[in-house]
C-alpha cells in the first residue's frame, strides 16, 4: 500500500495560537481551561470552558471573518499554519496541482454560533435581520470547504462528521484518498467553536460536563476518581497528507506516517459506550491490522480519555483487550485533561499531538490524576510528561469515539521521518 | 432632509462595513458588482443596512436595479 506521510501541521486551540505554543503547554502540563465569567454564562451550572488563547481576530481580517462562522475561522487559521510548516506557499505561489489535492475536515457540530446568532435577530428584529451568509456560515462543511478555497483544493473536499470522532474519522478518509490514488496531497483535520449557552447546557443536562466551577484547570481529570465530566473546549487542527512519493518527490520534510486507521461501530446506544470495550477496541486492532503493526510495536496510546465516569473506565478495557500483555510496555495519556474536549477537533489535534509526542519522544502528560481508579491495568503518563526509552522507530494509536458509536483509532509511526 | 452628499458618506461607511471597501472609492458613477466587487450577499446586507440607517424600505423588486451607488442614493433621497 501507498505509505501516506505528514508533512505539515498546525493548531490553534486553548493552550496556543499556533502549533509550538499549544505542544509547549501539553509538555509542561498546563491547563487551558478557564472560568467563563461573562453575563450569559451566568445562569448555567456549568461556567468553564477551555476557550482559545488567541482569537481568531487576530489573524482574520475583518471582513473577511463577518462571513464565517468561528468553526471555519480556526479551520483557516490551523490549515494556513500547516500548509506553511509542509513548504507550501498559497495563491500564486502554491505549488500543488488543484486536481491532486483534496481536503478531509469534520466538525461535529457545524456553525452554531451562525445559526443561534441569527436566531435571535430574527426572534428580536425579525427577518428581514437574518445575515443572508447564514447558509455558507452554519453548514456542516463550511470549516472544510473554506479550507479548500484558501489551499486550491479540486479533486474534493469531504466533511465527515461522526460527533467527537469526526477528524480521526477525516484523517482515516484522507488516507484512504491518497490510497486510491484519488490525490496526492490531502488537507485533513477537523474544526470545532460551540462555547454558546446552548451546548452548555444541553451537555450539562446530559451530565455530560464537569461542573468543577470554582477550580477550572482541575475540572478535565480523566481516570480520576474525582472526575465529574468532560470540558467543553474549541480550536483546530489540521494535517497536511502526502504520498510518500509526493513529498520525497518536493523534498519536503517528514514528520512520520498515518499508517493506517480503524473504524468501528458501537452498535450499543446513542451516546454510552459499549461497557464490554469490544467497539473500541475494534477499531484499534483493525488499525493495527491495515498498518501492519502488531500490539508490540505500540509503545503510546493517545486516548479519547474525555473524564466522565464511564467512558474511561470503559476505554482503559479497551486498550487492555487490543494490546493485551503489551499493554504493559505503552503510556498511555489524555492530553484532554489540559485541553478540555475539543469535540469534532479532539482527533485531529490528538494525531498531531501523538505525531509530536513520538517526533520529540516525550508523553504529554495526564494532569490532575491524584486519586486513579482502582486496577485500570494501564501505564499512565500521571502528571508529569514521559519519555520514549530507546532510539529506534515508534508507533502509537490516537483513538476517538463519538457520540452515535463512531469508533476511529489512527496508528502513527515515526517511519519515513527525515530526521528529528 | 439629508443631503446627496451626506447620504453617499453614510452608504460609503456602510459599504466599507460590509465589504471593505475604501470609503472614499464609494462614488456615485460607481457600480457595487462591477467597480466596487460587491457580491450578491453582501449586497442584501447593504441594502438592509440602508433601511435600517435610512428608514426606507427598498422591496425585493426594486433593490436588484440599484446597480450604482448613486442608483441607491437617489432611491434614498425618493423615498425617506
Amino acid at each position: 500500500m501507498t505509505d501516506v506521510v505528514i508533512t505539515g501541521m498546525g493548531a490553534t486551540t486553548p493552550l496556543g495560537g499556533d502549533l509550538a505554543s499549544t505542544w509547549d503547554g501539553l509538555v509542561a502540563g498546563r491547563s487551558g481551561v478557564v472560568a467563563l465569567t461573562d453575563e450569559w454564562a451566568a445562569p448555567l451550572a456549568v461556567r468553564i470552558a477551555g476557550t482559545l488563547a488567541q482569537e481568531p481576530s487576530e489573524k482574520i481580517d475583518r471582513v473577511k471573518a463577518r462571513r464565517l462562522d468561528r468553526s471555519a475561522q480556526v479551520a483557516l487559521i490551523a490549515a494556513e499554519e500547516a500548509w506553511h510548516d509542509a513548504g507550501l506557499g498559497l495563491g500564486e505561489d502554491n505549488p500543488i496541482d488543484p486536481d491532486r489535492l483534496a481536503v478531509c475536515l469534520g466538525s461535529g457540530i457545524g456553525g452554531l454560533h451562525a445559526l443561534l446568532d441569527n436566531w435571535d435577530n430574527y426572534r428580536d428584529r425579525g427577518p428581514r435581520r437574518v445575515s443572508p451568509f447564514t447558509i455558507p456560515m452554519l453548514m456542516a462543511n463550511a470549516p472544510a470547504a473554506n479550507v479548500a478555497l484558501l489551499v486550491g483544493a479540486a479533486a474534493a473536499v469531504h466533511a465527515p462528521v461522526s460527533a467527537c470522532a469526526s477528524s480521526n474519522e477525516a484523517i482515516s478518509l484522507a488516507v484512504d484518498q491518497i490510497r486510491l490514488g484519488r490525490a496526492d496531497v490531502v488537507v485533513a483535520g477537523g474544526a470545532e467553536a460551540t462555547i454558546h449557552a446552548l451546548p452548555l447546557a444541553a451537555f450539562g443536562q446530559m451530565q455530560a460536563l464537569s461542573k468543577r466551577n470554582d477550580d477550572p484547570t482541575a475540572a478535565s481529570r480523566p481516570w480520576d476518581k474525582g472526575r465529574d465530566g468532560f470540558v467543553l473546549s474549541e480550536g483546530s487542527a489540521v494535517l497536511v497528507l502526502e504520498s510518500l512519493e509526493h513529498a520525497k518527490a518536493r523534498g519536503a520534510k517528514i514528520y512520520g506516517t498515518v499508517a493506517g486507521a480503524g473504524v468501528s461501530n458501537d452498535n450499543h446506544d446513542i451516546v454510552q459506550p459499549d461497557p464490554t470495550g469490544l467497539g473500541q477496541s475494534s477499531a484499534m486492532l483493525k488499525a493495527l491490522r491495515e498498518s501492519g503493526l502488531s500490539a508490540s510495536d505500540i509503545k503510546h496510546v493517545n486516548a479519547h480519555g474525555t473524564s466522565t465516569p464511564q467512558g474511561d473506565v470503559t476505554e482503559a478495557v479497551s486498550i487492555r483487550q487490543a494490546l493485551g500483555d503489551a499493554v504493559d510496555d505503552c503510556v498511555v495519556t489524555s492530553t484532554k485533561s489540559m485541553t478540555g474536549h475539543l469535540l469534532g477537533a479532539a482527533g485531529a489535534l490528538e494525531s498531531v499531538t501523538t505525531m509530536l509526542a513520538l517526533h520529540h519522544r516525550i508523553v504529554p502528560p495526564t494532569i490532575n490524576l491524584e486519586d486513579p481508579e482502582d486496577d485500570l491495568g494501564i501505564d499512565i503518563a500521571a502528571n508529569a510528561a514521559r519519555e520514549l526509552p530507546g532510539s529506534g522507530e515508534l508507533a502509537a494509536l490516537n483513538n476517538s469515539f463519538g457520540f452515535g458509536g463512531s469508533n476511529v483509532a489512527v496508528a502513527l509511526t515515526t517511519a519515513n521521518a527525515t530526521g528529528r | 432632509m439629508a443631503t446627496t452628499e451626506e447620504i453617499r458618506t453614510q452608504l460609503a461607511e456602510l459599504v466599507n462595513d460590509v465589504a471593505g471597501v475604501p470609503v472614499e472609492d464609494v462614488q456615485l458613477d460607481k457600480s457595487f458588482v462591477d467597480d466596487l466587487d460587491v457580491d450578491s450577499l453582501a449586497m442584501v446586507e447593504i441594502i438592509v443596512g440602508c433601511e435600517e440607517k435610512f428608514g426606507v424600505t427598498i422591496p425585493d423588486e426594486d433593490s436588484k436595479n440599484l446597480k450604482t451607488v448613486g442608483d441607491a442614493v437617489a432611491y434614498i433621497e425618493n423615498h425617506s
